[in-house]
């Protein structure tokens, strides 16, 4: 049997010459649950390429204003430029307003940012959680090219597969016939839930793992916490 | 006429193999097969060889399995890792193994490691690595303690110490460190544990415990696991289901008429004499 | 489009990096290779930028080259001004990552992988950066080959202590260059090291790689 080829096709091991492509995927999950006065984001601190760790240590959140907290993940430069770009933003905001952008206003921004670069996209998952007027907690997920969405809980980045449905029954009461809908959970509750969604996203998915870095947003400020996860 | 379809003649069937590079150029994907990412070793050591491997098997960046078995038994003196495609490293050392035990029962003697190396490349070279299975094969026999390497292309070494998988660089590096000759088993044991622990924690295709094989002239030593690299992180809420969490939408019920009963007591024991 | 910017012509292996309790070490071999050919033998790929920075640099040559004498020419003009600041490892190491970043945006990509080291503030710096522009800093890094087959080493050593000497330091670098020597078929026996201490930063080497070959005695046949 004989296969001829043409230009756009190569025998794969015989003719090989490394081609460009400018993105990749460095992993990593970002998961937000928010509630009545407060919101917690959390990361895991992963990134990686192909079958390799790049660094153990990496956090994925990025404080905006002392209100909001911007979670990425996905190809890693394309975050960098984009977390760059918004800091420097929100920096002009505050110099021409005279006060820091509220947590809407900051969600509206990102979204515009990334449809910006509509036709050579940031190849990037975001989460932006934060407080609302009423200083309850608030996330808002995107995809690479601006779509928004707000609710109050959601996962994006590698993970999110695993840890979507788990947070749409546990935290949502989806699919629960005698559960009391429209009951949010308490900050402790939440932090529970976060920390056992990446422990068990990291049972079954080899970009999560080393760590969970946890930003618990309320009135106060914003509290970091660093959790042990596996190493494998 | 037969009333019976004959029996298959062995060897793969192919009948679908036009189909699905029509398919295929039509822009249907394949479907994903389990690979074992893998981190498998193996050393000689004084009195005998030791095999090592990771127990995660993956598709895609998925965890499939967090407790493969890649330690595959071959003969009572000989054992063989597989790294690849986790279906052909099952099959092809389930073949060879049978095969081998044929060749015991033939020869009335204990197989030689060089036979079942013979009989896995043959059959890896034929199908020009297609059937893809990097294998580690160990084992002891009148010659003493035997290790090699093959590739999914059917070609071999013979080596003191070998690595393979994904995992196999970061475990390369570990034994090119600190291997020397005539090792105890006590020294085999670390380093093949120190050894599988890099890929385990510095490749992503590997992972969860280590497995551990010690095949010497007194008999083999098979621990699994070997070891828990690292332990599962503690989860802290219990996600049972409140009753009534299912809705019951209708009932209905079948009485069950009991018509007869018959009770039927075993006195003979079964034969297992052949 | 130029298809010819699309692919590395002479290229250069790993570079590793490793921080210890005073300073940094960046290694790499001397070696620049044309395809699978061993072109240019004698070429050392770490760089003193000033007294506390210096960079070692895999992948395109012709790249690593034109991008040293911007950073050389930087370096003047930083002296020139004169005003008491210098360059530092962190800024090289986010300027690089801006350079590498804007040119894979132009579909025209500096070939490059970039270990950037030096201290920052009286502490050590080690950071990475790669042709995409992906960066990060860690307590040791590698490129190329060097990520899977050095890099468990490396990452072993720091895990263990909390702070390992020079000495401690450049005992693994040297074991590393023998092992990527032996497992690498683009890697060279001659390497040299980039230091940076509190008393400033110096090239040393070319050091030969230690690689005991007792162990061919061990291997006959492939059956």
């Amino acid at each position: 049997m004989q296969r001829s080829l043409n230009n756009s096709e190569t025998l794969s091991g015989i003719i090989q010459k490394p081609q460009f492509s400018p993105y990749t995927d460095n992993g990593g999950t970002v998961i937000a649950v928010g509630g009545k006065g407060f919101v917690i984001i959390g990361c895991d601190s992963r990134l990686s390429s192909g079958y390799t760790i790049n660094t153990r240590f990496q956090p994925k959140l990025f404080k905006l204003t002392p209100q909001t907290v911007l979670g990425s993940a996905g190809c890693w430069c394309d975050v960098l430029t984009f977390v760059r770009l918004i800091e420097a933003r929100l920096k002009m905001y505050s110099y021409e307003h005279n006060k820091t952008m509220s947590t809407p206003a900051t969600a509206q921004l990102v979204s515009i940012m990334l449809y910006y670069k509509r036709f050579f996209p940031y190849y990037v998952s975001n989460l932006v959680a934060g407080l609302d007027e009423e200083g309850n907690g608030v996330v808002y997920s995107y995809d690479p090219v601006g779509h928004c969405e707000q609710s109050t809980y959601c996962a994006t980045g590698s993970s999110s597969a695993f840890i979507q449905p788990l947070l749409d029954n546990y935290v949502g009461k989806k699919n629960i016939a005698n559960a009391e809908k429209g009951k949010l959970l308490t900050q402790e509750e939440a932090l529970r839930v976060v920390n056992d969604a990446f422990v068990s996203a990291t049972e079954r998915n080899m970009y999560c793992g080393d760590s969970i870095i946890l930003n618990i947003i309320t009135e106060k400020g914003i509290e970091e916490r660093v959790i042990p996860l596996r190493k494998d | 006429m037969a009333l019976l379809p004959d029996l298959p003649k062995g060897g793969f069937v192919f009948e679908n193999f036009q189909r699905n590079e029509f398919l295929k150029a039509k822009g249907f994907r394949a479907p994903k097969a389990t690979k074992t990412g893998t981190t498998i070793v193996g050393c000689l050591v004084k009195d005998g060889v030791i095999l090592g491997a990771d127990t995660r098997a993956t598709s895609g960046s998925v965890i499939a399995d967090k407790y493969s078995d890649k330690i595959h038994y071959m003969a009572k003196n000989i054992y063989c890792c597989g790294a690849g495609t986790a279906a052909d490293t099952l099959y092809v050392t389930r073949m060879v193994s049978s095969n081998l035990e044929l060749h015991r029962l033939n020869t009335n003697r204990v197989v030689p490691v060089i036979c079942a190396l013979r009989m896995l490349k043959q059959h890896l070279f034929r199908y020009q690595g297609y059937v893809s299975a990097a294998l580690v094969l160990a084992g002891v026999d009148e010659d003493g303690a035997h290790l090699y390497s093959v590739t999914p292309h059917g070609s071999s070494d013979k080596l003191p110490f070998t690595t393979m998988g994904s995992g196999s660089l970061a475990a390369m590096a570990v034994f090119e460190t600190r291997w020397k000759p005539n090792m105890t088993i006590e020294e085999g044991k670390k380093l093949v544990r120190d050894s599988v622990a890099a890929g385990i924690f510095n490749d992503l295709g590997s992972g969860n415990n280590i497995d551990m094989c010690i095949i010497t002239r007194d008999g083999v030593d098979y621990m699994r696991p070997y070891e828990e690299a690292n332990l599962k992180g503690q989860r802290l809420n219990s996600y049972v289901f409140d009753k009534g969490a299912t809705p019951i939408l209708t009932v209905h019920t079948i009485p069950l008429e009991v018509e007869e009963v018959m009770v039927r007591h075993m006195d003979e024991t079964m034969d297992t004499s052949a | 489009m130029k298809y010819h910017t699309q692919s590395p012509a002479s290229t250069g292996t790993s570079v590793i990096g490793i921080t210890f309790n005073d300073g940094v070490l960046i290694a790499s071999d001397d070696l620049v290779s044309y395809g699978t050919l061993a072109r240019y033998r004698n070429i050392p790929r770490v760089l003193k930028v000033n007294e506390q920075t210096v960079v070692g640099c895999g992948g395109d040559f012709a790249d690593f080259q034109h991008l040293s004498k911007i950073i050389e020419q930087k370096q003047i003009d930083e002296e020139a001004n004169n005003d008491g600041f210098t360059l530092t490892p962190k800024a090289l190491h986010s300027w690089i990552t801006r350079v590498l970043y804007n040119r894979r945006s132009k579909f025209d990509p500096f070939w490059n992988t970039w270990v950037v080291g030096g201290l920052q503030d009286g502490k050590p710096f080690l950071g990475y950066v790669d042709m995409l522009g992906t960066a990060f800093v860690d307590r040791a890094v590698a490129t190329g080959y060097g990520e899977m087959i050095a890099k468990p080493l490396l990452w072993e050593a720091v895990e263990k202590k909390e702070s390992i000497t020079e000495e401690e330091a450049k005992d693994l670098i040297a074991k590393c260059m023998s092992l990527l020597f032996c497992r690498d078929s683009r890697a060279f026996p001659k390497y040299r090291i980039a230091k940076v201490t509190k008393d400033g930063s110096v090239i040393e080497g070319p050091f030969e790689v230690n690689v005991d070959w007792s162990i061919a005695a061990h291997v006959q046949g492939y059956e």
